[in-house]
């Protein structure tokens, strides 16, 4: 075929993708590309990429799509099946509430309703200001307490809707101590 | 090669013997039985995953999908027991609770597979009614409206964008009850890497995939005595209308749809034909200089918009090797608000150009920068699928059936037998060979019809002997049928001097904007698409023109307005360019 004036986008598009990621992952991603089935890689390289980053980004998902030469709607769509990948990033404290049987029958859901409602956001969402994220768990094995919360890696229990409003003063106030401290 | 063993086999206590590897469903068709079905189509991979095609099988104590389950020796199938009649009128049912109950307002209304399934099923009552899944509609697209409310998840739009198409531009996204079908990042289809061809519409079984509706803009036009309306109508149109109106595939309405398009008002119907003819003026006279060594080779066609996305998204590295013409409806349009508006002392902008196109790609072609007037004004204001214009035609009250045979218009309405075939495969490749094969001898050709470039199966790789040179050409509909005649060119393992490329698969007939098939027929089906084409070659063969360079009409267009073809007038007004899109596809 004969050579023209460039109206190839490939180079451009390839130096994005690349600064969208570390470059550990590009080079694995690389690697992955010379062996047999890279495919087969995609789940691997998502893991790597949530690690470094604690969410899948939508830049960073077509980033992976590029480099790996696999369809946007594939990566997008296989990161947004698995429960692990989380496609926003997480607020500063994740409140878990535990919805397996023992705290549902114990009334877990009255507890992530008024979560839910205190905070505006639903299971898997982050609040606007970044601060919180909720994120529905089964369960967390401490059923004696049920219904059991876990706030980051703190487990609480047995919750109840009233505690709720107070829960949540107490970690802004926590978090405006910490401000102050650091200023 | 040995011949394998067949397989014996008892379906509804009949016994057959099949090939190994054959499907329970595919065994039980050998014996006339029809094994209803959502998900399945013979032209895409298995998904076995609505569960309507079920079967009983003698010991097996679950019910088995007959579409993805191969038959085994001595295996002893059930298809239409009591057990199973039961089980599908409920799977039937668990789908349509989760569906929106809105059929009377629904354009598929009457052509949807669920509701076909529901009634025959006889799901007469709702025994599991609760809550269904809330999606918005998104209709922000210039073509494709999608509406995830009414998606069942059967997956076939994902199959043809992938597998047809090598689009892949759609995929189940999120999972159990909120799972629903989009673009990566549920953006609208016009920010991702969709070709706009429509495919997804026409394998819905619902309508959760839909055209984005321009039959408004017509009405008001049509309602206001200060605007000229014209309607052109693309060569496919005349293959696949009657079918709206019941009519077997393969009638050809030109006459009827004539007449329709002048009781519903339009002041002229011109034919999209003219500007094929005018399409092959331009793109031989830009070939014949590309042999000569001005211009890159292979050159690509350029007359299908889907492709044209395709290109500019997939391959833009090929864009030089584009054709510079327009589209024929484009053309079409130029001459309208050009040279129709001056004969007739017409303000160009008092002229409302409606294109009845097969295809949804051109709702977004006519949008596009490149096709405006220096005023900012489009060529062509509203593009009509044939859907849309069966439906015009029935809410008009207009007896379709009934209806005279009317005749086209001058001085756009004059067209041959080569603007006909360019509605299917190889029609535009044929076309051209005929101009080409007289302007390269300068001598009149005895071969007229090229039936070699007519790719049928969707793909071809011809040479032939023209003037004394041999010609490669390549022909490809559907998408991954034109890739692969692309990679072919790039890496050099074969040379073409021409590629014809159209989207949809076997060309225009088969475009997203085609009507519905009937029961007999499914999308994609070859048969159907087969019956479409003879439609127009049976057309092309009564024209007493079938050489484009033989329209009196456009001659005496070039003599009085254009000049020559290729010239500096022909260049401004019917020519355009192309430009690397982003989101990169990636296949």
């Amino acid at each position: 075929m004969s050579k023209q004036q460039s109206t190839d986008n490939w180079p451009e598009v390839r130096q994005q993708a690349v600064e969208q990621l570390p470059g550990a992952i590009v080079e694995f991603i690389e690697q992955c590309q010379a062996e047999e089935h890279p495919e087969s890689q995609l789940i691997a390289v998502l893991h790597q990429v949530q690690n470094h980053f604690g969410h899948l980004g939508e830049a960073q998902l077509d980033a992976v799509a590029q480099l790996m030469r696999i369809p946007h709607a594939k990566v997008a769509g296989v990161a947004s099946f698995y429960h692990f990948f989380r496609l926003n990033p997480p607020g500063q404290t994740t409140i878990h509430i535990c919805l397996g049987t023992a705290c549902f029958v114990k009334g877990a859901e009255r507890v992530a309703e008024k979560f839910r409602e205190e905070l505006g956001i639903d299971f898997g969402e982050t609040t606007k200001d970044g601060k919180f994220s909720l994120e529905a768990s089964r369960c967390l094995g401490t059923c004696g307490l049920a219904p059991v919360i876990m706030v980051d890696d703190q487990v609480q229990g047995p919750a109840t809707p009233d505690q709720v409003p107070g829960i949540i003063e107490k970690l802004l106030a926590k978090d405006k101590r910490a401000k102050n401290s650091g200023s | 090669m040995a011949r394998q063993k067949k397989i014996k086999l008892t379906i509804d206590d009949r016994e057959i013997q099949v090939a190994p590897g054959t499907t329970i469903m595919a065994a039980a068709e050998t014996l006339g039985i029809h094994i209803p079905r959502l998900c399945f189509h013979p032209e895409l991979s298995l998904q076995g995953s609505c569960r309507v095609c079920i079967v009983e099988v003698e010991g097996m104590d679950f019910f088995m999908a007959a579409c993805s389950v191969e038959v085994w020796p001595d295996m002893r199938v059930q298809t239409h027991s009591e057990e199973i009649r039961r089980a599908r009128r409920d799977i039937v049912e668990l789908l349509l609770d989760n569906h929106p109950r809105e059929c009377q307002l629904c354009e598929r209304d009457g052509r949807c597979e669920l509701q076909n399934l529901a009634y025959a099923f006889g799901v007469r009552e709702r025994l599991f009614e609760g809550e269904r899944k809330r999606f918005p509609v998104e209709d922000n697209g210039l073509s494709v409206v999608r509406d995830s409310e009414k998606c069942v998840l059967c997956g076939r739009c994902v199959r043809v964008c992938a597998e047809v198409q090598g689009v892949a531009n759609l995929s189940q996204h999120g999972r159990g009850f909120t799972t629903a079908v989009h673009p990566a990042h549920g953006r609208d289809m016009d920010d991702s890497v969709c070709i706009q061809c429509g495919q997804c519409i026409n394998a819905c079984p619902t309508a959760a995939f839909l055209e984005q509706p321009h039959t408004e803009a017509v009405w008001q036009a049509l309602a206001d005595p200060e605007i000229h309306v014209v309607a052109q109508t693309a060569p496919s149109i005349r293959a696949a209308i009657g079918e709206g109106f019941d009519l077997d595939p393969g009638t050809a309405c030109t006459g009827r749809m004539v007449t329709a398009l002048r009781r519903l008002g339009f002041d002229a119907v011109f034919d999209t034909d003219l500007g094929a003819d005018l399409t092959i003026m331009e793109e031989a006279t830009e070939f014949t200089e590309r042999l000569k060594g001005k211009g890159p080779l292979p050159m690509l066609t350029s007359c299908s918009p889907g492709w044209i996305n395709f290109l500019e998204k997939f391959y833009p590295q090929l864009i030089p090797h584009a054709s510079t013409c327009r589209s024929p409806m484009t053309m079409l349009s130029v001459l309208g608000k050009t040279y129709y508006a001056e004969k007739l002392d017409l303000d160009p902008e008092k002229i409302f150009m409606v294109a009845v196109m097969p295809c949804v790609a051109k709702k977004y072609e006519i949008a596009r920068p490149e096709h405006r007037m220096d005023s900012g004004a489009p060529y062509t204001d509203a593009v009509l699928t044939t859907r849309e214009l069966v439906w015009m035609i029935k809410c008009h009250g207009i007896d379709f059936i009934s209806l005279d045979h009317g005749e086209f218009d001058p001085p756009l309405g004059v067209a041959t037998g080569a603007g006909d075939i360019f509605g299917t495969t190889g029609g535009v490749m044929e076309a051209t060979l005929r101009t080409a094969a007289e302007w390269l001898t300068g001598e009149t050709a005895d071969k007229l019809e090229f039936t070699e470039v007519r790719a049928v199966e969707g793909r071809r790789e011809v040479e032939l002997q023209i003037g004394g040179r041999t010609l490669r050409v390549g022909v490809a509909n559907g998408l991954v049928n034109a890739r692969l005649l692309l990679e072919q060119a790039i890496s050099g393992d074969r040379k073409f001097d021409a590629i014809e490329v159209m989207a949809c698969p076997g060309g225009c007939i088969g475009g997203g904007g085609q009507p519905y098939p009937g029961s007999r027929f499914r999308i994609l089906d070859p048969e159907l698409l087969a019956l479409r084409a003879g439609a127009l070659y049976a057309e092309d063969r009564v024209r007493e023109f079938r050489r484009s360079h033989q329209n009196p009409a456009l001659q005496a267009i070039y003599r009085q307005f254009l000049g020559k073809p290729g010239g500096r007038k022909a260049k401004k007004l019917l020519h355009t360019e192309y430009q690397a899109k982003l989101p990169r596809g990636i296949q």
